[in-house]
């Protein structure tokens, strides 16, 4: 097993197409199946997987790409510290063309900021002890999957008594994102795809209510062709079965109901829920996480202090709806024209797992 | 942003393992993991640094040929 190739056979991908086409066959009615994730917005798209699930099959992308959903004050705010003579900021690569209100980190690059790309939080941590003169802010953004590496490195920098390590924490949990949307009279659903990495730490547990009290399927797929294609049929035999809807792991060689305790356990100790804002969903409460007070030391919007314009999001940009299902990237008037990757006008173009640019790589399949 | 990749174990020592995917070494992190029930050869997903998870072999071999079944018989 090298658990990439054996989940990319193209004839057993036809041979879940067919059952997927049997299954939609039984069925009068289009199904809508909203894709969580933004790494499962990608593969579909890299895979073609829209073009051949037929037109009685919609996939829907979600909320899933945290650098989409991630609102343009945390973004003025970091620009802001970076503006700073003794700050350095860290960052994955996907916040960097990110157009806030009125800049980008990049163009701050651009205009002699110090901004450092980094691949883990850990290299950020190295980056702060390499400099002790200068402040090292990580800008902590990402759901579950992410949020515990985050917390493990700030434990790190506590232990190891690193004072000049900082993160400006944007981290957001996604359960609290799905309640929000299947309480949305707008968005019309009959399944969800839950993120495979996601469920890796919270398990599937914290799903549970999606299938109890409003009757949705949720299956957590795993990321590979053959992983996704299941994971529709899966959902689609809940559907047709009428078993009563339940939340079922597709991807169980790294997803186990409890999830990954250690992981959790780590995100518990660091970090506490708050209210926070999402691009395109308004504010959902408990959806965030803050660092706790204990590490408050550690916390770029306790200990940073940042002059922050006004916040202004993109006009004509449909992002917000493109996140919550109801609308598509062709529907929008910017998409192609005026939003490219190379300048984007929204974050879901920005994002290697925005919607958009998902769409504009790959084609409408 | 979730983005995680399957990568062997090649080497182990205290909490940070080598992994290895398509020829490509790094060094990862084993603090979320139990790390006393890692060893060499074993598989990890590994986002940001970090090993997230170990992939459960039996149960892989198993669903795939359980899949295999389904396809042939449902």
């Amino acid at each position: 097993m090298k658990y990439l190739d054996e989940y990319r056979d193209p004839a057993l991908a036809h041979r879940i197409l067919d059952k997927i086409a049997e299954a939609c066959g039984e069925r009068s009615e289009l199904a809508a199946i909203m894709e969580v994730c933004g790494t499962h917005t990608m593969s579909i798209a890299r895979a073609g997987l829209r073009s051949l699930l037929g037109e009685n099959l919609r996939l829907l992308s979600g909320p899933g790409c945290p650098v989409c959903v991630t609102p343009n004050d945390y973004l003025d705010r970091a620009i802001a510290i970076a503006r700073q003579r003794d700050a350095i900021i860290a960052t994955f690569g996907d916040m960097m063309k990110v157009p806030g209100s009125s800049s980008s980190l990049y163009q701050e690059r651009g205009n002699g900021a110090r901004i450092e790309m980094v691949y883990s939080p850990l290299d950020a941590l190295k980056i702060a002890e390499q400099n002790p003169l200068n402040k090292v802010i990580f800008l902590g953004v990402g759901f579950e999957t992410t949020a515990p590496t985050v917390a493990a490195t700030l434990a790190k920098a506590r232990a190891d008594g690193v004072k000049n390590f900082f993160v400006l924490c944007g981290h957001k949990i996604v359960p609290p994102a799905l309640f929000a949307l299947v309480n949305d009279p707008e968005l019309k659903l009959d399944g969800f795809l839950c993120p495979g990495h996601v469920s890796a730490i919270i398990g599937s547990r914290p799903y549970e209510f999606i299938a109890r009290d409003y009757g949705l399927p949720c299956v957590i797929a795993g990321f590979e062709p053959l992983d996704i294609l299941q994971g529709i049929w899966m959902i689609l035999r809940q559907i047709i079965e009428k078993r009563g809807a339940s939340v079922e792991i597709q991807y169980s060689r790294a997803v186990a109901a409890e999830g990954n305790p250690k992981a959790a356990a780590f995100m518990e100790k660091v970090f506490e829920p708050v209210d926070s804002i999402w691009r395109g969903l308004g504010k959902i409460p408990a959806s965030g996480l803050a660092i706790k007070e204990e590490f408050g030391d550690w916390d770029a919007a306790r200990v940073i202090q940042a002059d922050v314009g006004e916040t202004r999001e993109p006009a004509g940009c449909i992002c917000g709806m493109i996140l919550r299902g109801v609308r598509l990237p062709m529907d929008c008037p910017l998409f192609r024209k005026t939003c490219t990757p190379e300048n984007p006008v929204g974050a879901c173009m920005v994002s290697s797992e925005g919607t958009c640019a998902a769409y504009y790589k790959y084609g409408n399949g | 942003m979730c983005l995680a990749v399957p990568m062997k174990i090649v080497e182990l020592k205290d909490m940070e393992a080598i992994v290895e995917l398509g020829g490509v070494r790094r060094s990862v992190s084993l603090t979320l993991l139990t790390e006393d029930t890692l060893q060499v050869g074993d598989y990890v997903i590994v986002h940001a640094g970090f090993a997230i998870q170990k992939l459960d072999d039996d149960d892989a071999r198993e669903r795939l040929i359980l899949l295999k079944e389904m396809l042939e018989l449902a």
